[in-house]
């Protein structure tokens, strides 16, 4: 039976964590997704499910513990906000080089350094980019709602375990801290070794029997081996833009002028399209729902019909790249977001709008194709 | 129908538990709800405010610059939510502790004297229920009957026994919310 609660972002992630089925959680508090591990600590999900939850000694103890626990072929997750995150890095790192399935949830909080406890969007690049070292990205969701912070756990996992990789779940202090209604689903048994060798291979180290000896790990030091790595890696991640990559449009189909926002920008952006709509200007929005892989293709497409885009971000400029790459200098392309905390307003991204992109009509064409190509 | 309102006064008055009773109760009518907190280092003694919205559509932004409604608890929260109110929309006051009193004739103003009749009922914890009262009786979004439902839900069990107490709290506020004539205060100042 599924079950309507109203409850905040954060708490709705880890009951749907127990729900979904989750076997370990290891983390260590900060603001503002503490309220992760205190409702975890608090429904003791060792006595409803067998889930284990640790807090442990750092951010840096955690990502190990999770690096521990997913070679073992468990459904391990993480959570912490920016700081917390960047401490991670080396850990997530490692989890993709050895390839290994894991969930990483970032709250994110505006920096750099310790920054501020009010939301931000600041991390987008650390999240699509890398962060840590290497050639590896990780499979990105952006929740807007706490209804998709509670479905985007067991999405998650199921992702991690299909490319095993480690996912993330890019979130903020906004969406973490509100609360809203959401359906819960019914709660799942934890899987057994052998449910996991038989769904998703035989690779983890559950203990060698009479198989071959399973082994886990990022290091090769002969470089043609490393660079197979380092192409298998790459081959699932055009797997996952074929098969997995997600986005959301609202008021596209007749739109002149395209806001591009994740999370809960995106959400805020919402209500820009409908007061831009109310004045005349027909406004719409393209939501990535994964951020990496981004949904280039669809908003390559989405150029083709719009006179601008403007993307909208509660940082200094992140997406915005990606943006451009995907609409070809096809029409110009703008940025807009607040930064250090502050939310932006509905108004102010349609004055943003306005002054950048709609300009009265009047668009700056600054494309060097030929205009029969457009 | 979507309602846009902002409670706001001091950490510790009940503005972020009489949100989360409205959001309960309007949850409880099939609607969508959302709650969104101004959070902070500060617990007690600093101001608090919170975004309600009830609607029966999705819900876009959670985050506003102008509301339909303004609960306002304290002058701070006064100075800086007064000109955030729809023309045409409603700001319910307690007098309690403002100095400057709101001017605007474009919206519909109302007292409630929460403070003092919470004092009175000999429990200042139900004044935030006072208040929830009297923005029922002005616009009834949700029905007694879910924001009872609602405060159950929300109270741990050990103060079902205050339950009561509460819905007397919310009934006070019903029938002690009054139109506030800004053009008879401003003369009145002027004699």
């Amino acid at each position: 039976m599924s079950e309507l609660r109203l409850m905040k972002g954060n708490e709705a992630l880890a009951e749907a964590a127990i729900r979904a089925g989750a076997d370990a959680y290891f983390g260590y508090p900060i603001t503002p997704q503490s309220e992760v591990i205190e409702y975890l600590m608090t429904e003791r999900p060792e006595e409803r499910t067998g889930m284990v939850v640790l807090q442990a000694e750092s951010e840096v103890a955690a990502i190990n513990m999770v690096y521990g626990a997913a070679g073992t072929g468990k459904k391990v997750m993480t959570s912490s906000s920016s700081p917390g995150i960047s401490l991670k890095m080396e850990g997530i790192s490692y989890l993709a080089g050895a390839e290994l399935p894991a969930l990483i949830v970032n709250v994110v909080r505006g920096g750099p350094g310790l920054g501020t406890i009010q939301p931000s969007q600041a991390d987008y690049y650390q999240a699509v980019k890398g962060g840590g070292h290497g050639d590896y990205h990780m499979y990105v969701l952006a929740p807007a709602s706490v209804q998709e912070m509670a479905d985007f756990v067991s999405d998650g996992f199921e992702m991690a375990f299909k490319y095993r990789t480690p996912v993330m779940i890019l979130s903020d202090g906004l969406i973490g801290q509100m609360m809203e209604k959401v359906v819960l689903k019914d709660e799942q048994k934890r899987l057994t070794d052998e449910e996991v060798a038989e769904r998703y291979g035989d690779w983890a180290t559950t203990g060698k029997k009479d198989r071959e000896r399973n082994i886990i790990t990022s290091l090769y030091l002969e470089p043609e081996r490393m660079e197979q790595r380092v192409r298998r890696l790459m081959k699932k991640y055009e797997r996952m833009e074929q098969e997995d990559m997600r986005y959301e449009t609202i008021f596209c189909d007749d739109a002149e002028y395209l806001i591009v926002a994740y999370g809960s920008s995106a959400r805020i952006a919402q209500k820009t399209v409908e007061l831009a709509r109310k004045k005349g200007i027909r406004a719409g929005l393209l939501r990535p729902i994964t951020l990496f892989p981004f949904p280039t293709k669809p908003l390559n497409k989405l150029a083709d019909q719009v006179k601008g885009v403007l993307s909208v971000e509660m940082n200094a400029g992140q997406m915005i790249d990606d943006v451009r790459l995907a609409i070809e200098h096809k029409v110009p392309a703008e940025h807009f977001g607040r930064t250090g905390g502050i939310i932006h307003t509905p108004e102010e991204i349609l004055e943003a709008l306005e002054q950048k992109i709609v300009k009265d009509g009047s668009i700056r064409h600054h494309t060097t194709r030929e205009p029969s190509l457009l | 129908m979507t309602q846009e309102m902002i409670i706001a006064g001091f950490g510790g008055q009940g503005v972020l538990s009489m949100g989360k009773i409205l959001a309960y109760a309007g949850m409880l009518q099939g609607e969508e709800v959302c709650w969104m907190p101004s959070y902070g280092p500060e617990m007690r003694g600093g101001t608090a405010n919170v975004t309600v919205i009830l609607s029966d559509d999705r819900i876009s932004s959670p985050y506003l610059k102008v509301y339909d409604t303004a609960i306002i608890l304290n002058q701070q929260s006064m100075d800086k939510f007064e000109n955030a109110v729809k023309p045409g929309g409603i700001l319910i006051y307690d007098p309690n502790g403002i100095v400057s009193h709101p001017t605007r004739k474009d919206i519909r103003i109302f007292r409630v004297d929460g403070y003092k009749l919470a004092t009175e009922m000999g429990n200042r914890k139900v004044f935030n229920m006072i208040l929830l009262g009297a923005f029922l009786k002005i616009r009834p979004v949700v029905t007694i009957k879910n924001v009872l439902k609602g405060l159950k839900e929300s109270l741990p069990e050990r103060y079902h026994h205050l339950l009561p107490l509460n819905e007397e709290a919310i009934t006070k506020g019903m029938e002690n919310v009054f139109p506030y004539d800004v053009e008879k205060a401003l003369t009145a100042e002027h004699v």
